[in-house]
């Protein structure tokens, strides 16, 4: 099977003046294509290092971070860029839309920092307003973020993240300001990607969320405390 | 660098989020309006200014050189006026002599000797003071004269000795404000002169440096030079404050005309060469170059126009601080859109791009609009000249020559102003808009995210 993703003895160190946190200790993990893993774990034991590492949004102190056969740690900033623009979907827990777009111009946004084209075809724009659709808000294109419910927002998020067409999604605490009903149809929209063959990682607190998952990673105190199929969808 | 369509693309995303905040916007770019405002009209007022002084000079005439009689200072006059007999008073200037001489030096086209006086003269009633100027017919030619009516003197009234005038238009008027002075006798010190012409309104010309002063041609009465030789006479008495003093003078003026411009400044050497031979030294004449004077305005222009521009263009520097000390605040306020970007993507150039447009489209908008106020320099300055005529000046400053100066100056927009202007601002947006364009995109994206 192939590898979306491959961890080696990952460490991320912060320097804080006299002090070093150690984020990350030695985490190793392997992430097939098509994988739909759950982070889990304790508030502080470095979920979201681990995934902003996952995210290229940061390079790895020590060890080394594979993704698509490349090693991310030694890329440039520039590539880093690229990267995250073309193989990454990012979804927040706050949703991080940008204030002044449209829901239209919200998805739009990772289109214009593609490498080869620019420049939003007719073709881009039926993309866009094809996954508009697919997350239900096909007729709330020319809203802006203010106008949205937390839950519609966080469906605009997704479709943003799908737009390059990625092969990971990478999503931290996504349904963490909804409420159970929203968070449930949350969910299904990231399990019908899943089933689309998109690789999926997501930290998240919530059991409910976790268990839809196929694979559940714990961790504790920058290290992986446990790794596997830990959960269920029905019970324990 | 850029794909045009990404740069158009840019620029209405700029437009877009300049918009969000237009107040803000709008008072930041003030800053650049008046200083691309104040860059154009001081440019247009140091021009206008200098054109008002060369339409001066050249009404002297660009091929002229003028050689003036000057009066030698008091206590050189006393021993030079006792050397030569205390009857005929102070004799001093320029000779007859001294005229057939230059007549004759190369690259000369033409000369008129001028002898004038300030006297009383006379019609009927009327006996207003004017300038009775001794000349020959050349005259109107230099000094661009037009005639009204009637004919100038010509080298036949001289050769006669004829007794006739022409009348300047003012004191024509003032003679004879209700009849045709053409045929009438003008009456100056003890004989009577018949009108033959009258000339052509001319603006004054300026007083240059400290030997010539103003001529106000309108006031003038000329008559040909051998009758006013014959008439009049060279010695001029006049008896003020209980002193009797008198002059002695052949000519006031010698107006040389060469052919060509580059033949002025050689030939005005060679005219004071011979004049310092002939009057052995005695300082008692002057030559005005007016192409030098040309020259001079030339500079003085340029230096007025460095110096009213540096003082403009530091009110753009001071809106350029305006306008960066905004986008630091700005680039702060959207920390969380700049993590956002990043996360989605964007190069750090990509967000360098981003905001420095938005500066420079802010910084050259603004560059636009005082553009179209700088264009209205001429009504502006209308109105200071309004204000400053009914509220400042009174009666007696009224016709001062500084004041004159003043209210007779119309800003000339410098064309090339505009678009350096404009172009500066777009400058100013440049260098006042990289700090912060680089120092939000080297921001930490994951930071940035979490900023609230
Ligand atoms: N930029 C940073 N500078 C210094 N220390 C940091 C930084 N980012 C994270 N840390 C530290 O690294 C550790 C892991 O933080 P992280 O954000 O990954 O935790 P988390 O598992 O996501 O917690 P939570 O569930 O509360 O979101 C924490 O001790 C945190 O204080
Ligand atoms: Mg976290």
């Amino acid at each position: 099977m192939r590898l979306a993703a491959q961890l080696i003895d990952l460490q991320k160190h912060y320097h804080l003046g006299e002090h070093t946190v150690m984020a990350l200790r030695g985490v190793s993990a392997d992430f097939p294509e098509g994988d739909y893993v759950a982070i889990m774990g304790s508030s502080g034991s470095g979920k979201s290092t681990l995934l902003n590492i996952l995210g290229a949004l940061d390079r790895p102190t020590l060890g080394n971070y594979i993704l698509a056969g490349y090693d991310v740690g030694s890329m440039s900033d520039d590539e880093l860029s690229e990267i995250r623009n073309r193989r990454i979907g990012f979804i927040f827990q706050s949703y991080n839309l940008i204030a002044q777009n449209t829901v239209l111009e919200n998805i739009q946004v990772p289109m214009l920092y593609r490498r080869d084209a620019r420049r939003i075809s007719a073709a881009d724009e039926h993309r866009c307003l094809d996954l508009a659709e697919k997350v239900g808000l096909g007729e709330r294109l020319d809203h802006r973020p203010f106008q949205l419910s937390g839950g519609q927002q966080q469906r605009v998020a997704i479709a943003r993240a799908l737009v390059n067409d990625p092969e990971i999604i990478l999503a931290d605490e996504p349904t963490g300001n909804l409420d159970s009903a929203t968070e449930k149809d949350i969910m299904n929209l990231l399990t019908a990607l899943n089933n689309e063959g998109r690789t999926i990682i997501i930290v998240t607190h919530e059991t409910s969320v976790a268990r839809r998952a196929k694979r559940q990673i714990v961790m504790k105190d920058g290290l992986i405390e446990r790794d596997g199929m830990l959960l269920t969808e029905d019970g324990k | 660098m850029l794909p045009f369509g990404n740069t158009l693309r840019a620029i209405r995303l700029a437009f877009k989020s300049l918009l969000l905040h237009k107040l803000r916007s709008g008072l930041t770019m003030l800053g650049i309006v008046f200083g691309v405002f104040s860059v154009i009209a001081m440019l247009a007022i140091g021009e206008g200014a200098s054109a008002q002084a060369q339409q001066q000079v050249l009404a002297l005439g660009a091929t002229n050189i003028i050689v003036l009689s000057v009066k030698p200072p008091a206590d050189s006059a006393q021993a030079s006026g006792g050397g030569r007999g205390r009857s005929f008073g102070l004799q001093y200037g320029l000779l007859r002599s001294d005229y057939r001489l230059l007549r004759g030096l190369p690259k000369i086209v033409g000369a008129v000797p001028i002898r004038e006086i300030f006297s009383e003269t006379r019609y009927l009633q009327k006996t207003p003071n004017a300038r009775v100027v001794g000349c020959t017919s050349q005259y109107p030619d230099m000094n661009h004269l037009t005639m009204q009516r009637g004919r100038f003197i010509a080298d036949a009234d001289e050769d006669k000795l004829l007794n006739v005038c022409v009348l300047g238009a003012g004191i024509a008027a003032e003679l004879f404000p209700f009849e045709d002075p053409i045929g009438k006798a003008v009456q100056i010190k003890t004989y009577r002169y018949e009108v033959i012409g009258i000339t052509q309104e001319r603006t004054a010309s300026a007083a240059i440096g400290g030997s010539m002063s103003g001529q106000d041609y309108n006031k003038d009465i000329y008559i040909p030079l051998k009758t006013f030789q014959v008439r009049i006479g060279d010695r001029v008495a006049t008896a003020q404050a209980g002193s009797f003093s008198a002059e002695q003078v052949e000519l006031n003026q010698i107006t040389i005309q060469v052919r060509d411009q580059k033949d002025v400044l050689p030939t005005a050497e060679v005219i004071k060469e011979s004049l310092a031979r002939t009057h052995a030294g005695k300082k008692d004449w002057d030559v005005v170059v007016p192409l030098e004077l040309l020259r001079q305005a030339d500079q003085i222009r340029q230096i007025f126009n460095i110096v009213l521009g540096s003082i403009a263009a530091i009110s753009l520097v001071v809106g350029g601080i305006g306008i960066m000390n905004i986008m630091l605040a700005t680039v702060t306020e959207r920390t969380r859109e700049i993590g956002i970007r990043r996360a989605l993507g964007a190069r750090r150039t990509d967000i360098v791009q981003q905001f420095l447009t938005e500066t420079i489209v802010l910084a050259g908008a603004g560059g636009l609009i005082g553009v179209l106020m700088g264009l209205a320099t001429p009504v502006a300055f209308e109105g200071i000249q309004w204000v400053v005529e009914n509220f400042v000046l009174d009666s007696g400053t009224q016709n001062s020559p500084l004041s004159k100066m003043f209210t007779d100056m119309h800003p000339k927009i410098n064309w090339f102003s505009l678009p350096i202007a404009f172009g500066i601002s777009v400058g100013i947006g440049i260098i006042f808009g990289i700090y912060p364009a680089r120092a939000a995109a080297y921001m930490d994206p994951i930071e940035a995210l979490r900023h609230e």
